[in-house]
């Protein structure tokens, strides 16, 4: 065996190299979007197998009310529409538009978590009465979660757009992409969460 | 957005690797972090190994004379946590994975270094957690698998320790999979198709697309199952109106994927190995990405099966027993393709070869107990005993850790430039077959005859048979002396290796050994066939 003038030989289309490569960062957080996706898909899968074969004890109270969590769906649906917006403004370069909106997307997502506080403290329930209470409180819990991350993750790509010394411009807009990817993530979770939880 | 290299960086002497303070920092170097998830796993081996040694020793009497009853609950406990997700997960995945695939695509690093970094140094401090757990009041005493109601009745300050550490490990291979997935599919050099590609890297993508698809359900039951035991809420306990089948269901989600996160690393890491000693191309490339691909897609929808005394339904145990038997096929074809690679080979007999072979012959083995488990007749026979027991072990450590050791074998040359003394290694192979088919074999005996698992007492009629296996437990534990003494020797002494010492054709062996800093002096190498051995 002679491999090692093999190895020359597959050396050969070496000129075709080329230094660099695409930024896959975004892919990457695709990627761990799944993986989280798959958390919740868990739960979801936990509260339906729940529903379907352990009833709950007589005299267990389990009644939701709809307006706050309507609400709070028609909240998240806006926020995702602003934040499109202000990558589109921060596209052009108008940096102060886009924080305008990215402030306005994070006002919403704190309107978001007082209202979901609001019907926390007003539920006739609390996280350990019974099995349904329980799953309710970790699941929309968990998206809360989520909601606060996005938000303060929103504020920080508040600042960084700013015009003098912020890191966000039209030429790098990674930061913004990604949070945005995450914040529709956490809006579809919202919606489905919403279907399962509420309207089921 | 493009993201560039310095070009004068990968010519350059002063970034050539130095001493090994390095395996001690944050360092971003795929090789570097390769090595420290091999060596912190190897070190939770030997805790482990102990662990599994006072077992066996406890089970050579009947009676629980070696160690209170409980406190042996708690030591398989930590025995079956720390093999899984301290040795062979991190192993298997992160330290050859992180080596190689860099290697096979081409690339100086991996897609997201630092996050690499992150998921390696993720590990020591939960391992140690883990290790702290069986300290405190209370260590976790419901086995790897924590099934309530056990899990929330037994003293509880240890199992929330042991929750979190498997949390923050199950983030660690989260980060891994997401690497090693964007590394194989977007940082191949130009040029290289997918259908060129060494196995492993096929094996690491089915690996990683388990890692995601699969590990955030098991972090999503542990908080569950942390709820029940902190908040005093309902999900699993029954008393409150819970579901324990809920928590199998999720967990076995998990668990019966890192089967195959286990094992897959283990398929794609003998196929490199079989075709370079036995110098023939490796047979039915195609047939053995699609195996992986299938075993994938099947290893999501078969977790049932580990649940058929648990009440399941008769349509959910026809469906888990025929997906799981599916199984067989895929698996098969490879061991088939394995042997072809070996029939009419010129094939040299070394540690990293006999390794080899002894992995075929015990996964073979544990591959056929596994069929058998999966009738259910047969499985509601055997179920929690000592069958189990030998089966998974069959495939845990015939299958993947003897894969580990050869790997081991084939790649210390590539990593230090020195060669293993081949004798001490054979040596090793001899004492490690006959010591792992000594104490597991006789298992398939006890559990038929109704031996159950996870009990430190029995019936004193299985005496004799349970002092062969720890026999065989005592001969495995002595064989790490020969390995130890070999890589120590050989590391301060060992012959030079050359750069490509087994004269093999993938990417990984065209660069020196070690290799550089960004792991090639120019431009990585195009390798279109990487099994091309007798052409």
């Amino acid at each position: 065996m002679t491999t090692l003038d093999s190895s020359k030989e597959i050396q050969k289309n070496n000129s075709e190299v080329n230094e660099t490569h695409e930024d896959f960062r975004l892919f990457g957080l695709i990627t761990f979007l799944i993986a989280d996706g798959m958390t919740f898909a868990g739960f979801f899968a936990a509260y339906l197998t729940y529903k379907a074969v352990n009833p709950l004890p007589d005299g267990a109270i389990y009644e939701l009310e709809l307006p706050i969590p309507t609400l709070n769906t028609i909240l998240l649906l806006v926020s995702s529409a602003t934040f499109h917006k202000a990558g589109k403004a921060l596209l052009k370069d108008k940096n102060l538009n886009a924080q305008k909106w990215l402030f306005f997307t994070a006002f919403l997502g704190i309107i978001f978590l007082i209202c979901q506080l609001f019907e926390y403290f007003h539920l006739p329930f609390g996280l350990t009465d019974n099995l349904f209470a329980s799953t309710f409180y970790a699941l929309t819990g968990f998206h809360g979660l989520h909601v606060t991350l996005g938000t303060l993750m929103i504020l920080i790509i508040t600042w960084q757009s700013r015009i003098n010394g912020g890191r966000l411009t039209s030429d790098n807009m990674f930061p913004l992409e990604a949070v945005e990817l995450y914040w529709h993530f956490v809006d579809g979770i919202w919606v489905i969460l919403f279907i399962i939880l509420y309207l089921l | 957005m493009t993201i560039s290299i310095d070009p004068q960086k990968t010519n350059n002497e002063s970034l050539q690797p130095k001493g090994w303070l390095r395996y001690f920092s944050f360092s971003l170097d795929h090789k570097v972090i390769g090595i420290q998830y091999l060596v912190c796993g190897f070190l939770f081996y030997l805790i482990g190994g102990t662990l599994a040694s006072a077992i066996r020793i406890e089970l050579a009497s009947p009676m629980s004379d070696f160690m209170p009853r409980d406190v042996y609950n708690q030591v398989l406990t930590l025995h079956g946590t720390i093999m899984i997700f301290l040795w062979i997960v991190p192993v298997v995945n992160g330290a050859f994975g992180n080596y190689l695939i860099p290697f096979y695509v081409g690339a100086r690093d991996m897609a997201f270094p630092r996050l690499n970094a992150v998921a390696f140094w993720l590990i020591p401090p939960s391992g140690l957690m883990l290790v702290a757990s069986y300290f405190v009041e209370g260590a976790a005493q419901a086995g790897w698998t924590a099934y309530p109601p056990l899990s929330i009745t037994t003293p509880q300050s240890g199992q929330i320790i042991w929750i979190l550490s498997v949390l923050l490990l199950g983030g660690s291979s989260i980060f891994g999979g997401i690497n090693f997935i964007a590394t194989i599919i977007k940082l191949r050099r130009p040029g290289l198709k997918l259908m060129q590609l060494p196995m492993y890297c096929w094996a690491m993508l089915g690996t990683s697309l388990l890692v995601v698809l699969s590990t955030p359900v098991l972090a999503g039951t542990l908080i569950l199952l942390s709820f029940d035991i902190i908040a005093k809420t309902g999900f699993f306990n029954p008393v409150l109106g819970g579901n324990v089948v809920v928590y199998q269901h999720l967990f076995w989600f998990y668990s019966h994927p890192a089967v195959y996160i286990m094992v897959l690393p283990a398929f794609g890491l003998v196929s490199e190995i079989l075709p370079v000693h036995a110098r023939k191309p490796l047979f039915g490339y195609t047939t053995m990405v699609f195996s992986i691909m299938g075993i994938v897609v099947l290893g999501l929808v078969v977790w049932a099966h580990h649940m058929f005394t648990s009440g399941t339904p008769p349509w959910m145990r026809l469906f888990f027993t025929i997906a799981t038997a599916f199984i067989a096929v895929p698996t098969g074809i490879k061991f088939f393709n394995w042997v072809a690679t070996l029939w009419g080979g010129k094939i040299s007999i070394n540690s990293a070869m006999l390794f080899s072979c002894g992995f075929i012959i015990n996964f073979v083995f544990g591959g056929i107990t596994g069929v058998a488990l999966a009738q259910v007749p047969f499985d509601i026979h055997v179920h929690d005993t000592y069958f189990v027991v030998a089966h998974f072990h069959y495939i845990v450590y015939g299958g993947t850790v003897f894969i580990i050791f050869s790997s081991i074998y084939h790649w210390f040359p590539k990593v230090t430039g020195k060669m293993l003394n081949e004798k001490l290694g054979i040596l090793h192979f001899i004492i490690t077959f006959i010591g792992f088919n000594l104490c597991f074999a006789p298992q398939h005996w006890l559990g038929l005859n109704g031996m159950p698992r996870r009990v430190a007492e029995y019936d004193p009629q299985f005496q004799f048979v349970n002092q062969i296996s720890s026999l065989g437990a005592l001969l495995m534990a002595i064989s790490t002396i020969p390995f130890l003494i070999n890589v120590f020797l050989s590391v301060r002494n060992g012959k030079d290796s050359g750069d490509n010492p087994w004269n093999a054709l993938t990417p990984e062996w065209l660069t020196s050994s070690p290799p550089p800093i960004e792991n090639w002096e120019g431009e990585a190498p195009l390798v279109e066939e990487p099994y091309g051995y007798g052409k």
